[in-house]
Formats: structure tokens, C-alpha cells, sequence
């Protein structure tokens, strides 16, 4: 698989591995995908009281687009609103690590995983979650 | 090399000095291939590779024999080009029996016996396994292919010239292989098809100039040829030093990663496997992302990652493999170059690389915690 330059450096050094307090009030969880389908990514956020996102942890099973798109997810994530959080789109992950056209399907995966965790952390705060 | 640079001749133009060159240089190869899988060199037909060999054997013996019955029995780990002109057939109307392999990988003799019936023409299984290195019982399959009159096709491209291979004793009708598996040039194969005992005719699936005896026209490829008789040769003084050299060295690669590692599965028989291949599933770290993270080593992986169709190994799934073992598995392939402290090399990076990716894994946290994988309600993407 021909992969660029970004995505083996987020893949050989991994951002923001590692786990948040899933119980906290301040923290959001997500956990998308499947061991069967070859990739499982954990994301989480940790949220102050103005609503900015000061933490993003990750850990994710699957190849090296999965973890390169995960690492790169939470890097953006940390200082932005969670307003702001839902503008990461999966093209903009695909587009900065040049995913090959067969991994596109990563960058999808990391932002539903953006998006549960920030569904999660919402849900703790009886904030209203939009549905798919 | 001559034949690639100064010798130009014709091996089918045997009129002048050029084409009498070359078509002795062709039959001293056909004599060294043959001598190889202990048959006669009018037996060989050579070829573009394994696929054709394989394409060639199965769609010409059942489009020759379809009079006598349209029924072939192969197994769902064969190769791809053995599957794929067998699905055609399908497609043409013949009945294929799709036999299931063991964990191991292996089809019996047995299974194949009880699957043959009147209408059966062709029994198609492979002597070892290109992902796995399982070797199937060849010989015992041979013997019941013979006793039910039924012919027998092996595709032994992997097992040629790393094991002993003979189409006498094993009971061989045809046998595929190619030149590059034995250390050959690519794009250049052969087809054994036996002259006697039966006779065995195939329908060409190349029309043309009727050479290689009518079954394969096309002019032959003198220098390709050329190359795939001195690899057999070599291929055959060597082999025994060879398979147990290697088998030392798979065996200490083997035993390096699980002593140090929890959660590896080996892929394949714990013994009856070629001497050079170990395929290892690494539980909670995918294929791929090992193949990476792995410096200076060239593996390949079942997961479907890997692949351009993003298709799981299709040998792993048949065995019965669990399906997030398959995407977690790699294929080690050892050779002629391979060296000692390579195996070791090998041994830490294996080692380094799937501690590093567990440490990244939400799976084996999970594990480690006590959850049960299979009970969890995974959201699929």
C-alpha cells in the first residue's frame, strides 16, 4: 500500500495514546467499528466547563490508516469547542494523510468516533444528540 | 542468459542451426523439470506460469472429458486459479464439490473418496499450501483417485522442489508449477500430463501453431525455459539439506515469538508443512499494522486490509480460522537466503511491534479486563 509521508508519521509516532476516566461527568466515550471488520477505535474527549475540549485520548485496533486517521483525529480535537468538533469531517482526515481510495473507509471510522464521543459526553449532560 | 542476449533461435524452427540450438537447450530443461517430479520429459508442457498450468488442467480436462460426466471435486483452500477456473465451470453448468479443509488446513483422503461419484471427471487438490505451507496426503488422495478411476490434478506450485514430489507414487495425472517458486525467472510454469497409465488428453486452451504436443501453442519461451531447468536442477541436488535447514530455522522463529509472546496462533499443521513457511495470527493487533511497524522484513497478511479486493484470506476463513484472527495473521515466508541471525532479527521485531500495537489496541485492554470480545455489541462502520 503506497501511503504518504503523514500517515507514517502518525503512524510510527502516535499522538494522544491512552485512556481517559470513562466514568468522569467531563469525559465522552466512543467506540466504533468491529474486530471483524479489522478495526475497533476508541476515542475520547475530556470537556471543560465552557464547553472546550482540553483532552483527546485514543486507542484503535486496525491497520496503519486506522491508527494514523485516530491520531490525527484527536490532535485536532484538543482545544476546540465540541460545537466545533462536529466540523472534522472525514474528508478533511482522508485529505491530509493522502489515504490510498481503499482506506477511505478509516477516515470514516474516525469520525464516528469523534462523533460518539462527543455524543457520550453530551448525553452525560442532558444535551440534545443528533441521530445519523 | 545467452539465450536472452546472443542466442536467438527458434526452439520450433529446428530447420537451421539456430532453432536446433535452442530446441535442445528447451528439451535438456524439459529433462531437468521432469527428473524433478520423477516423470518422463515428454510428460511436460510448459507454460506462462502456475495459473495457466492450473487453467489449463482444469477447464481441458473437463471440457474433454465432459461426455464422461461434468463433476469436480476441488477444496475451498485451494489457490485462487484453481477456484476461479473451477467457479467457471460452475458457471458453464458442471457440479463442483467445495470440500471444507480441517484447522490444520488439510482436505483427507477420505473426503475426497466419499465425494467421488459416476459423474466425477476431475480431482483437483493442491499438494501444499501457498499461505498456510500445509501439506495435504497427496499420496493417499492419488491412491483413491486411482482406484475410482478418477483423474487426479495437484497444483503443486509451493511444494516442487522444496519437498519431493513423485507422480508415479502419489498417483498424479496432472501437476501444475512455476519457475519463479523454486528460484526460476518469472512467467514461465509447467503442466505434467501423464503419456500413460492413463493417457491423459486435454482441450488446448491456446489454439494455434499446435505446439507442446498440441496443448499449449505459442513459441516457446526459450530463455524462460532455460532458467526453469536450472532451477530444478539445483532445486533437486539441494532439496533435503535445504527442507531441513529450513525447518530448523521456521521452527526456532516459531518457538522465538511464542515464548515470548501470549495470544499468538499458529495457522497451519504443527507439522506436515513446507519446510519454509509459518503463518502466526497475533490476537488484538491487525495484520497489516504489524507488517509496518515491522522494520527490513517482507511478510505478507490474510487481513483484508492487505488486499486489494479487501477480501479476508479465504484460506484462513475455510479453516475455520475465527474471522479477527484472519485479519490478525502473518505469513512468514523463509527461503534460500534466509540466515540464522535474520531468524532472530525477525524474533525481536516480531516481538517489539506487536507489544507496541497492543498497547495501542482498545481490544486487548478489553481482554486484560476481563470482557468477553465475542459478547460485545460491536457498532460496525
Amino acid at each position: 500500500m503506497e501511503y504518504s509521508k503523514e500517515l507514517i508519521e502518525h503512524f510510527e509516532h502516535p499522538r494522544n495514546i491512552g485512556s481517559l476516566d470513562e466514568a468522569s461527568p467531563r469525559v465522552g466515550t466512543g467506540v466504533v467499528g468491529a474486530p471483524v471488520c479489522g478495526d475497533v477505535m476508541k476515542l475520547q474527549v475530556e470537556v471543560d466547563d465552557s464547553g472546550v475540549i482540553v483532552d483527546a485520548k485514543f486507542k484503535t485496533y486496525g491497520c496503519g490508516s486506522a491508527i494514523a486517521s485516530s491520531s490525527l483525529a484527536t490532535e485536532w480535537l484538543k482545544g476546540k469547542t465540541v460545537e466545533q468538533a462536529k466540523d472534522l469531517k472525514d474528508r478533511n482526515i482522508a485529505k491530509e494523510l493522502a489515504l490510498p481510495p481503499l482506506k477511505i473507509h478509516c477516515s470514516v471510522l474516525a469520525e464516528r468516533a469523534i462523533k460518539a464521543a462527543i455524543d457520550d459526553w453530551k448525553k452525560k449532560h442532558g444535551l440534545p444528540v443528533e441521530e445519523n | 542468459m545467452p539465450y536472452l542476449t546472443q542466442k536467438f533461435g527458434n526452439a520450433a524452427s529446428r530447420i537451421h542451426s539456430f532453432g536446433e540450438e535452442a530446441a535442445a537447450a528447451v528439451q535438456a530443461a524439459r529433462e531437468k523439470v521432469a527428473d524433478l517430479i520423477g516423470a518422463t520429459a515428454d510428460a511436460i508442457v510448459f507454460t506462462s506460469g502456475a495459473t495457466e498450468s492450473n487453467n489449463l488442467a482444469i477447464k481441458g480436462a473437463a471440457g474433454i472429458y465432459a461426455s464422461k460426466g461434468q463433476h469436480i471435486i476441488t477444496c475451498l483452500a485451494e489457490h485462487k486459479a484453481v477456484l476461479d477456473p473451477c467457479r467457471h465451470l460452475e458457471k458453464l453448468g458442471y457440479e463442483v464439490t467445495w470440500l471444507k479443509p480441517d484447522q490444520f488446513g488439510q482436505v483427507s483422503a477420505e473426503q475426497v473418496e466419499n465425494a467421488i461419484a459416476d459423474r466425477t471427471i476431475l480431482i483437483s487438490i493442491m499438494a501444499a499450501n501457498n499461505e498456510i505451507g500445509t501439506i495435504n496426503p497427496v499420496e493417499r488422495i492419488g491412491a483413491a483417485a486411482k482406484r475410482r478411476k478418477v483423474l487426479f490434478h495437484c497444483d503443486a506450485t509451493q511444494a516442487v522442489g522444496k519437498i519431493p514430489i513423485d507422480v508415479e507414487r502419489m498417483g498424479i495425472d496432472l501437476l501444475s508449477m512455476s519457475a519463479h517458486k523454486m528460484y526460476g525467472p518469472k512467467g514461465v510454469g509447467a503442466l505434467y500430463v501423464r503419456r500413460r497409465d492413463p493417457r491423459v488428453r486435454l482441450d488446448c486452451q491456446m489454439h494455434g501453431g499446435g505446439h507442446e504436443y498440441g496443448m499449449r501453442s505459442g513459441t516457446l519461451n526459450v530463455p524462460g525455459i532455460v532458467g526453469m531447468g536450472a532451477a530444478a536442477e539445483i532445486a533437486a541436488s539441494e532439496m533435503a539439506d535445504e527442507a531441513q535447514r529450513l525447518t530448523a530455522l521456521r521452527d526456532r522463529l516459531e518457538k522465538g515469538v511464542m515464548e515470548r509472546l501470549d495470544y499468538v496462533r499458529l495457522n497451519g499443521h504443527p507439522t506436515e508443512r513446507l519446510p519454509g513457511t509459518v503463518n502466526l495470527s497475533f490476537a488484538y493487533v491487525e495484520g497489516e499494522s504489524v507488517m509496518l511497524k515491522m522494520k527490513d522484513i517482507a511478510v505478507s497478511s490474510g487481513s483484508a486490509c492487505t488486499s486489494a479486493s479487501l477480501e479476508p484470506s479465504h484460506v484462513l476463513t475455510a479453516m475455520g480460522v475465527p474471522e479477527d484472527m484472519v485479519h490478525n495473521s502473518i505469513r512468514f515466508s523463509l527461503g534460500r537466503l534466509t540466515r540464522p541471525d535474520e531468524i532472530e532479527y525477525t524474533v525481536e521485531q516480531v516481538v517489539k511491534a506487536v507489544t507496541e500495537l497492543r498497547e495501542l489496541s482498545p481490544l486487548y485492554d478489553m481482554a486484560m479486563a476481563g470482557i468477553d470480545l465475542g459478547k460485545v455489541q460491536w457498532k460496525e462502520v
